[in-house]
């Protein structure tokens, strides 16, 4: 037991302690002074220095196993796969560094689904943003069969914009990843304009279609009379990359089309296909679709 | 059959048992996505006193789907116990809670009456089930598979080792194969998803399963999950394999999406069987998950636990070595959060265990639902307090080829020392015989060292 007259002497130190730090109570407390905070009792916060980005790091070339027993042949195995190996442990759990990576990968993958595109970047690119029938989000990632639909109020304001009897329709979905398409979608898009542009295909004006699966180039298609569609979007997030972009292009397309007629460019990341290189790629892809009349598995490439 | 009560002064009338297995769902985004989720709660408890007062025999009698039509009803009605189910067809599926919870109910007298409960029986049980029930029931039933060895024994806990790689290469598939071993994962099996389903890649990667398994004197057994028909085509052709591999559907018509028949089930069963390299009898190794059939447009109708187990109906007929539920791949459309997860992995396994089957679980996600890794740790957990026969093992969960999150290597070890499990004791003498577990089943120093096997 501690005695009383202990517990007295205990309380006055402390007394005389944040007396003699000019506090009168903890750091933080209401009333304290910016001067109190940076006590010469309290670490010194240091403004010039800021911790690494830990997404930087290339995870194959780190090894956190103490000690391995072949650490040439762990070297080695680390540049052959992409999974999360050679990671060590803290007791059965994983170290620190391992779970706040994991964390970090995985934050970034559901930030990219889960944030929606800047209308200030629609805006920067001059393209008319167009809603599915989905009114959030939520109903967006719920209902796959609803972010292929338009009101027709959004309907008649595509029309508006792009026509009937479209030779070739091009448009931007936020689908999946936001970030797969404000990273890509551009680039892809004038390298494509511009592949069409010495074939001398039309290419009706782009625009961005929100709470867009890959089934809304269907109704697009019909509102449009599109002969050729295509649909830049992002795709779902892995852990590896965030970033990936897709092209789902479909001659005459129309509603509940069978998947096996569209032709899909997947991987359109710096890490797969890159943006620029896929642009020209779609415009080589869309000119063969308007000469064979066909897409997807009838279109054999 | 009554599908009718009042509840809180309303009266609520459900038009088919369809329905109301449908409404008493406990709430999920597929059953919502279809209009088939009670629209109040009340309607969800009324549509569980309805049930609750249904007799086995309701349910025997109008079957969701009908056998002239559906070739997964026809399994389960033939595959039923006619003379077991006799027995039990005038309970309730109230009456038949309590006896499954009753201290007087063994787990030997659950497996008893197996055979003669039908799936969707299974299923109208589970949904009067809260998570604790659904805990207790399954933990007193103890359901083990032989292939090569044997899983699912009291005191053990296994684990496939998953090492998926994203364009096949079997060194990459064999560094992670490695990693997991040094951590104890894959008593269960060593199986790795494909990515390119052809014969010849197929046989590739059996045989590289199986040459480890030789050279380092590993006892367990192998599998490549391609499509059972490639697998059979590279069996034929020499591949050296220990089980075939299939994902299953609750109807029909989501089978024949998956391109799997009863039939086509027989015939890999007589290939393993003949060709194949464990002495079995548990052969077959299944996947699904609920959601599978209405992310397909072949649900027909019927809610997603009720097909899950219809699933189970089905397997049991081919005498599976092990049967995973991957409820967490398909996204928010069938499973929001959490919750959800977690509330379909603890009926999955009892609905599972209840009919027979060696049940494994995959707790998993996908980075577009609104489930983090505390949610799939917790389902995790749980469902090893459930008994379930074996997990999934990945390098950190990763899947860098399938891109969904399921449980790690370390998890694997984990669960094994928080519940004072060891591995299939053939395995555990391997592992120490390796160096890398304990008398206790604890990972010695040397163990996460995928180096030692270079």
């Amino acid at each position: 037991m501690i005695s009383e007259n202990e517990i007295k002497k205990y309380v006055a130190k402390i007394l005389k302690d944040l007396a003699e730090n000019g506090q009168a109570g903890p750091a933080g407390q209401a009333g304290q002074g910016a001067a109190a905070a940076k006590s010469a009792a309290q670490p010194a916060v240091d403004d010039g220095a800021i911790l690494p980005d830990i997404l930087e790091e290339d995870l194959s070339e780190r090894i956190d196993v103490p000690n391995p027993h072949n650490l040439e042949a762990l070297k080695a195995i680390k540049k052959i796969t992409p999974a999360r190996i050679g990671v060590g442990r803290a007791g059965h759990r994983y170290l620190t560094h391992t779970l706040l990576r994991f964390r970090a990968d995985h934050a970034v993958a559901m930030d990219a689904v889960f944030t929606d595109v800047p209308d200030e970047w629609m805006a920067e690119h001059n393209l008319p943003k167009f809603q599915t029938v989905c009114e959030n989000k939520d109903v967006f990632l719920t209902r796959p069969d609803l972010g292929r639909r338009f009101g027709p109020e959004e309907a008649a304001k595509i029309k508006a914009l792009v026509g009937s009897n479209n030779k070739v329709v091009v448009f931007v979905a936020d689908g999946l990843s936001t970030k797969a398409v404000t990273v890509n979608a551009i680039d892809t898009l004038k390298a494509m304009t511009d592949g069409l542009k010495s074939f001398g295909i039309p290419l009706s004006a782009p625009f961005f279609v929100k709470y867009g699966r890959v089934g809304s180039e269907d109704a697009v298609s019909e509102i449009t009379g599109a002969e050729v569609v295509v649909c830049l979007i992002g795709e779902r997030p892995g852990l590896v990359t965030s970033e990936s972009m897709s092209a789902y292009i479909c001659y005459k397309a129309y509603p509940n089309i069978p998947e096996a007629k569209r032709t899909v460019i997947s991987n359109i990341h710096r890490g797969g296909t890159p943006a620029v290189e896929a642009g020209s790629y779609i415009a080589d892809l869309v000119k063969l679709m308007l000469e064979k009349k066909a897409s997807g598995l009838d279109l054999k490439l | 059959m009554i599908l009718k009560t009042k509840l809180a002064g309303q009266v609520f009338a459900f038009n088919s048992l369809t329905d109301v297995l449908a409404r008493a769902n406990d709430e999920k985004s597929g059953d919502v996505l279809l209009g088939r989720a009670a629209r109040t709660v009340t309607e969800r408890t009324a549509a569980k006193i309805v049930i609750s007062n249904l007799t086995l025999e309701d349910i025997y009698e109008n079957p969701v789907l009908p056998p002239e039509k559906d070739e997964v009803s026809r399994v389960l009605k033939e595959d039923l116990s006619m003379g077991i189910y006799s027995r039990i067809k005038k309970w309730t599926v109230g009456e038949f809670r309590n006896w499954l919870l009753s201290h007087d109910t063994s787990g030997e007298d659950i497996i008893r009456v197996s055979r003669g409960i039908e799936a969707e029986a299974a299923a109208a049980v589970a949904k009067l089930m809260t998570t604790m029930d659904l805990v207790s029931a399954a933990s007193k039933i103890v359901v083990p598979s032989t292939c090569a060895t044997t899983i699912g024994l009291p005191g053990t806990l296994s684990f496939r080792n998953q090492p998926n790689h994203p364009a096949d290469d079997l060194e990459g598939i064999k560094a992670s194969l490695c990693e997991g071993l040094s951590y104890g994962a894959g008593d269960a099996i060593l199986g790795v998803n494909p990515v390119e389903d052809t014969i010849d890649n197929t046989l590739a990667i059996m045989n590289l399963l199986y040459d480890f398994m030789e050279k380092w004197q590993i006892p367990t057994q192998n599998c490549v999950l391609a499509h059972v028909t490639t697998q059979m085509g590279a069996v034929e052709k020499g591949a050296r394999a220990c089980a075939l591999f299939q994902s299953l559907a609750g109807t029909q018509l989501a089978n024949d999406g998956f391109g799997v028949t009863a039939k086509i089930l027989d015939e890999a069963y007589d290939c393993i069987h003949k060709l194949g390299q464990a002495p079995g009898p548990n052969l077959l190794y299944f996947e699904t998950g609920q959601g599978s059939e209405q992310s397909i447009d072949a649900d027909e109708g019927v809610d997603m636990v009720t097909l899950e187990a219809r699933c189970y109906g089905f397997a049991r007929r081919f005498k599976p070595f092990m049967l995973n539920n991957v409820s967490g791949f398909i996204g928010p459309e069938t499973h929001y959060d959490g919750r959800q997860i977690v509330r379909a992995t603890l009926e999955d396994h009892f609905m599972g265990k209840l009919l027979g089957i060696p049940m494994g679980m995959a707790p998993c996600y996908t980075n577009h639902t609104k489930i983090n890794q505390d949610d799939q740790e917790m389902a995790t957990l749980l469902a090893a307090m459930a008994g379930a026969n074996y997990y999934m093992g990945l390098p950190v969960g990763d899947d860098v080829m399938l891109a969904y999150l399921d449980t790690s290597y370390h998890d694997d070890a984990t669960m094994r020392e928080v519940l004072g499990r060891t591995p299939v004791p053939e395995f555990f003498e391997w592992m120490k015989k390796m160096e890398l577990m304990d008398e206790k089943g604890r990972l010695t120093a040397k163990a996460g060292d995928a180096s030692i096997f270079y």
